[in-house]
């Protein structure tokens, strides 16, 4: 009983990031119609940014975090600019093609300037975990969910509530409409995709000092978000935010019952058996594209 | 002239082990080649039914699996108390049974994920082939995981004093070459036959293709399954090439090297995955010659394939065959008639 309430709470834990991940590649792909192959790029660079950051410059390991946020939503704002401003209209196939080209080429780009090896950051939290009565939590992982459900709830409040947020949901409905309304579609494309490699780069960066940082990470992790993003149904942020969670309560039961060796594998076979069962995912309300 | 072309190729092709005498390069042509009947079968979906397989490298994968345990023999407990074991068995019906059994998979692939198109049939093709390769690593018992299946046998044909050994290069390589024509040919007959011209119309237009009575699914199952077939035949080439199979042979790049070589030399067109193929296939050699990192090289692999799309969106085949087309034909017949023309005569 106690080992399942603490994989319960380390699923709670871990879900919170995999929801960040998650909101960001469905707000791309919702607004955008591009599948972002990058996504997990954009979550290794939040990793290094705090490793640089942290470790290197010795930056305050509280300051270097919406420091490696703005690092990425700076370079999600490039990508998008640089690759995807000429593709407006393009098929989905094509931007994906350029998406894959372009998460190549900055894995490797990753790997070239840290090579291969792991690093690890320093945290500034208490060694001692946290006990709560049977329980025990690192210091580190709390924080890392507080800070992650806070960015989910900004997040919400940004699209729900805000000028820029309607203005996205309104190209999310219905793009020509609201490009005839006043609504400039290509800010709008520019700020979602930065938005989205924002909160990629802020799970990136919350990750980084519990695990390790490593130019391959960002593979599972963007598999892992494709995973969240087909569970709650593509375009859909509640969607993503339960998939994110419900992923994490299947991979840690998964791993805690079944077998460690295929936790990874969980997600895809969540993402093969929801397909086949209920194609459009958990939440979403729209049909299904393609 | 032009019909005679590809069989002059050919030609060509087949006598490179008479004055070739560079082994390392015969290597590299034999690797190219196996890539290039991979990416054929890649074409076959992507550029014909229109359908972006990105688990493409689980075909090969198994293909290659399939005929390593097949020719090596096996002995696995499935449950507590219940064995399944085989006897080694030989190369040929071995790579026999990775071609069916890759072909098998991409049937029931085919059945259940083309009820979904678009972001959802790739991220589902993606997800397939990760299974199949964290299966890979995990069941040890089978595959032996990461420490891989070695000494796979080589492929022999005739016997005793007559035995030729495909462990020999220049005899692998005429072995990849008939793969290879083989598999252009029943390609080419395919896309030109009635099922093949379904494929195309829906991939030009779904629902219409759909309205004029075509079977969408069933097509797209049969492209699926030949495809899937003869990227496992690829497969279970190279494993009795290189004689090792580890779960690195379902690495996502490998799935990628296929992509860029079908969309560089032209999707939809029969020698589109051929000079693609090649281009990619040399492109590594080139660089390695110039000392440049693995890295900087998947670097340039990426941004060179973001370049593609922009500047050849259509690939290097219809681009060539646009400039040749001030004749009769259609950009994408002219690029390689011959080999669907001269089939028909036949």
């Amino acid at each position: 009983m106690d080992q399942l309430a603490q994989h319960l709470l380390n699923a709670t834990i871990l879900g919170g990031t995999y929801a960040l991940l998650g909101i960001g590649l469905t707000l791309i792909f919702g607004i955008m119609r591009v599948v972002n192959f990058t996504h997990g790029e954009l979550y290794a660079f939040g990793a290094y940014c705090m490793y640089a950051l942290v470790m290197l410059l010795g930056v305050n390991f509280f300051l270097a975090l919406p420091m490696a946020i703005m690092l990425g939503v700076a370079l999600g704002a490039t990508i998008e600019m640089l690759l995807l401003g000429r593709l407006r209209g393009a098929d989905i196939d094509t931007t994906m093609l350029v998406m894959i080209g372009a998460w190549i080429a900055m894995q490797n780009t990753e790997q070239w300037l840290w090579s291969g090896v792991a690093h690890s950051i320093n945290n500034p939290f208490p060694a001692e975990p946290l006990i709560l009565g049977p329980l025990s939590v690192s210091w580190n992982r709390v924080y890392v969910v507080v800070v992650a459900l806070l960015l989910i709830a900004a997040t919400y409040y940004l699209v729900n509530r805000t000028r820029l947020g309607k203005a996205m949901r309104a190209t999310f409905q219905d793009r020509q409409t609201a490009a005839l309304m006043g609504i400039r579609i290509d800010r709008i494309h520019t700020a979602t995709f930065a938005l989205g490699s924002g909160l990629a780069a802020a799970a990136g960066a919350l990750l980084g000092p519990i695990f390790f940082v490593a130019p391959t990470m960002g593979d599972l992790a963007a598999a892992k978000a494709f995973a969240i993003v087909i569970l709650g149904g593509l375009g859909s942020i509640t969607g993503a935010t339960l998939g994110g969670f419900i992923l994490a309560f299947v991979e840690e039961l998964g791993a805690g019952y079944i077998s460690s060796g295929y936790r990874d594998a969980m997600g895809f076979l969540l993402i093969i058996l929801i397909l086949l069962v209920k194609p459009t995912g958990l939440f979403a309300r729209k049909e299904r594209i393609g | 002239m032009n019909r005679y072309l590809p069989w002059l190729f050919v030609a060509l092709l087949a006598s490179v082990p008479l004055w070739l005498t560079d082994f390392y390069f015969l290597h590299i042509l034999i690797t190219t080649g196996i890539f290039i009947i991979a990416a054929m079968s890649l074409n076959l979906l992507l550029g014909y039914t229109g359908q972006l397989s990105l688990g493409h490298v689980a075909f090969f994968g198994i293909g290659a699996y399939t005929s390593a345990l097949v020719s090596l023999g096996f002995q696995v407990e499935l449950f507590s108390g219940f064995t399944v074991s085989l006897a080694p068995k030989p190369a040929w019906f071995a790579m026999l049974c990775g071609v069916i059994v890759a072909g098998f998979t991409g049937y029931a692939i085919g059945k259940l994920s083309f009820r979904v198109r678009g972001a959802y049939f790739v991220i589902v093709s993606i997800s397939f082939a990760e299974v199949v390769r964290l299966v890979a690593v995990n069941w040890v018992e089978l595959t032996q995981g990461p420490m891989a299946l070695t000494n796979i046998p080589a492929l022999t044909l005739g016997a005793g004093a007559f035995e030729i050994s495909f462990l020999r290069k220049p005899a692998f390589f005429i072995l990849v070459l008939i793969a290879g024509v083989a598999s252009f040919i029943l390609i080419s007959r395919l896309v030109n036959s009635r099922a093949g011209r379904a494929m195309i119309a829906l991939r030009e237009n779904e629902s219409l293709a759909m309205s004029v009575g075509i079977d969408v699914t069933r097509y797209l199952v049969i492209a699926t399954i030949i495809s899937a077939a003869i990227a496992g035949m690829a497969g279970a080439l190279y494993t009795h090439y290189i004689r090792i199979v580890d779960p690195d042979i379902f690495l996502f790049i490998y799935t990628v090297t296929m992509v860029i070589m079908v969309v560089t030399g032209g999707k939809g067109t029969l020698a589109g995955p051929i000079v693609g193929g090649i281009i990619f296939g040399f492109v590594p050699e080139f660089l390695r010659a110039m000392a440049i990192q693995p890295e900087v090289q998947w670097i340039i692999y990426g941004v060179l394939m973001v370049l593609v799309v922009y500047f050849l969106p259509q690939g290097i085949v219809p681009a060539i065959g646009r400039y040749s087309a001030s004749r009769k034909r259609l950009p994408d017949a002219d690029a390689l008639p011959a080999t669907s023309t001269q089939v028909r005569q036949k």
